[in-house]
């Protein structure tokens, strides 16, 4: 969700010479800090990860001070992203503020961009001048996307061939395109390859506007081009795509040509591997996707773009007291899902206080589950529980799954009511 | 006179302890092992239990209930959506932590 703007960014594996420019950019005087408490926790990212790990540092310890810092002053959420695009909810249903976490945990949010980390000096600098000192620091960054994968598809063209995968003005757009668009046009939802955020979300978002256009424009069709050959709970997708919008979706996996690798915006023309051409009405493109910049600017990532870490702390294994969590990290079995990083930014506050007051953690537990609508009344999930085996976040033999293939109506609409359960209450355990 | 003395000696400690160590000063909470295993509960049943939805709540049901309900989703003997999948992951030991950490939940 959170961009953060790459100026001025300094790569923190030359730890002392940024250092000493930091210096001589004048960074030595910290004017927001107030007094000197137990330990100062900075949180850059106020998502599913960041904000849960802020609200929980205070919840298990107020002597430590944490600061949040996030671009947005409202954060709206991927999840339930589909529904506004389907037309069932409004962008205002799912965009959430920062109130309860300052008022009630006493979280120092502050809103803005970060330019400079100093490892050395443990500060966080801010346009505008704010700096905030750390001990230790979270970064929730979330992801970006890899805008040299497909030829002629970058951020200015996504201004109209929206991604939408990251909930805000683009979910907006895409859902007025849709409204805009005549009867028996084509939708096309170009999906990423592994691994991004959120699994099932291209195949919820298909259903999603599948179920608006039944509804009010039924000659329309839905073609997914997939740069894989399969995807999350796929036979579940298929089954209840073929019950409730027979023939109107369409998925291409990369072996039939998928795979999407050039885009000729003005055409509104999707070009595959083999040069053929999909030409629709309505174009959602789902880039390739990385750890969000900041995470590379500061050195974190891997050869493939993610960030490992230690993942009973989530400690950067490649620098020391700054943690990452969330889509942006690399977390063993459990999927890029709001789900697992509100689960890992527990798991992260446990190792942030245990280790400022000198304790041993407890083992870590973690749990996933995603809930995707094919209907509003029709539900299917997906869910796991983790531990640590052999230092790697690994799920319980014999524990989590999909639903069962062979269920009835009434267990599909209770995983829906579930499914909108599940959304309340996660948002509370992060916002309220 | 007794009684007074000793509240009266009480609030004179707390109001020092408070000018001591400032309002925001308060004590660390320990980090249990059913602290661990019940916080991944809060992705859909609420913090603490607290659901504000669909979901059912929790938070305060008694220790038997919440065992006896959690082993039985795990056997299949009560029908569930999705706890049968997460019960499935958790021993008995921590399925009586689980159980004992949402009782206690006010």
């Amino acid at each position: 969700m959170t961009t953060l703007s790459r100026r001025k960014f300094i790569r923190l594996a030359g730890a002392a010479g940024a250092s000493s420019v930091l210096a001589s950019l004048g960074w030595g005087l910290s004017g927001c800090q107030k007094s000197a408490k137990k330990a100062r926790v900075v949180i850059v990212g106020g998502g599913f990860g960041g904000a849960t790990c802020a609200k929980y540092i205070r919840r298990w310890d107020p002597s430590i001070e944490v600061t949040l810092i996030e671009r947005m002053t409202t954060f709206s959420t991927c999840p339930f992203s589909n529904a506004v695009i389907g037309g069932i909810r409004n962008l205002n249903d799912i965009t959430h503020n920062y109130n309860a976490l300052r008022q009630k945990y006493g979280v120092n949010v502050v809103h803005g961009n970060v330019i400079e980390v100093d490892p050395v000096k443990r500060r966080v600098a801010m346009e505008g001048g704010m700096a905030h000192d750390y001990d230790r620091l979270v970064i929730s960054p979330g992801i970006d996307f890899r805008w040299d994968a497909i030829e002629g598809y970058d951020e200015a063209t996504s201004a109209t061939l929206p991604h939408a995968w990251k909930a805000g003005t683009q979910t907006q757009t895409l859902r007025d395109q849709l409204v805009s668009m005549e009867d028996g046009g084509t939708v096309i939802i170009v999906a990423p390859p592994n691994p991004f955020r959120c699994p099932p979300g291209p195949y919820e978002r298909a259903s999603l506007i599948a179920h608006y256009l039944k509804e009010n424009k039924p000659k329309s069709k839905i073609l997914i081009l997939d740069a894989k050959e399969k995807f999350s709970k796929q036979p579940l997708f298929v089954q209840g795509w073929e019950k409730l919008y027979p023939g109107m979706i369409e998925w291409v996996g990369s072996n039939k040509g998928g795979e999407i690798v050039r885009v000729d915006a003005q055409a509104m023309t999707v070009y595959d591997k083999f040069d053929t051409a999909h030409k629709g009405n309505v174009i959602n493109i789902i880039p390739p996707q990385k750890a969000a910049s900041i995470a590379h600017t500061m050195g974190l990532v891997n050869n493939d773009g993610w960030a490992p870490v230690n993942q009973t702390t989530f400690e950067s294994t490649q620098h020391k007291d700054i943690h990452i969590i969330g889509d942006a990290s690399i977390a063993g079995k459990m999927p890029k899902s709001g789900f697992a990083a509100n689960s890992q930014g527990k798991v992260c506050a446990a190792a942030v206080v245990s280790a400022i007051n000198n304790k041993t953690m407890p083992p870590p537990s973690y749990v996933n589950t995603c809930y995707s609508l094919v209907s509003p009344d029709y539900g299917i999930s997906v869910a796991a529980v983790y531990n640590i085996q052999n230092g790697t976040i690994s799920t319980i033999e014999g524990a989590g799954g999909v639903s069962p293939a062979d269920a009835d109506d009434v267990f599909r609409k209770k995983e829906a009511e579930y499914a909108v359960g599940w959304y309340q209450s996660i948002t509370s355990d992060i916002f309220s | 006179m007794q009684s007074y003395s000793h509240s009266h000696y009480l609030a004179i400690t707390l109001i020092t302890t408070v000018l001591l160590l400032g309002s925001t000063q308060a004590q660390a909470t320990e980090i249990t092992p059913a602290s661990m295993l019940a916080n991944s509960c809060a992705g859909c049943h609420g913090t603490d239990g607290h659901s504000p939805g669909a979901i059912p709540a929790i938070a305060g049901k008694s220790t038997e209930f919440i065992e006896t309900a959690l082993k039985d989703f795990r056997s299949g003997n009560k029908a569930s959506t999705v706890m049968e999948r997460h019960a499935k992951g958790y021993t008995d030991e921590e399925i009586k932590l689980l159980a004992e950490y949402f009782a206690s939940q006010k």
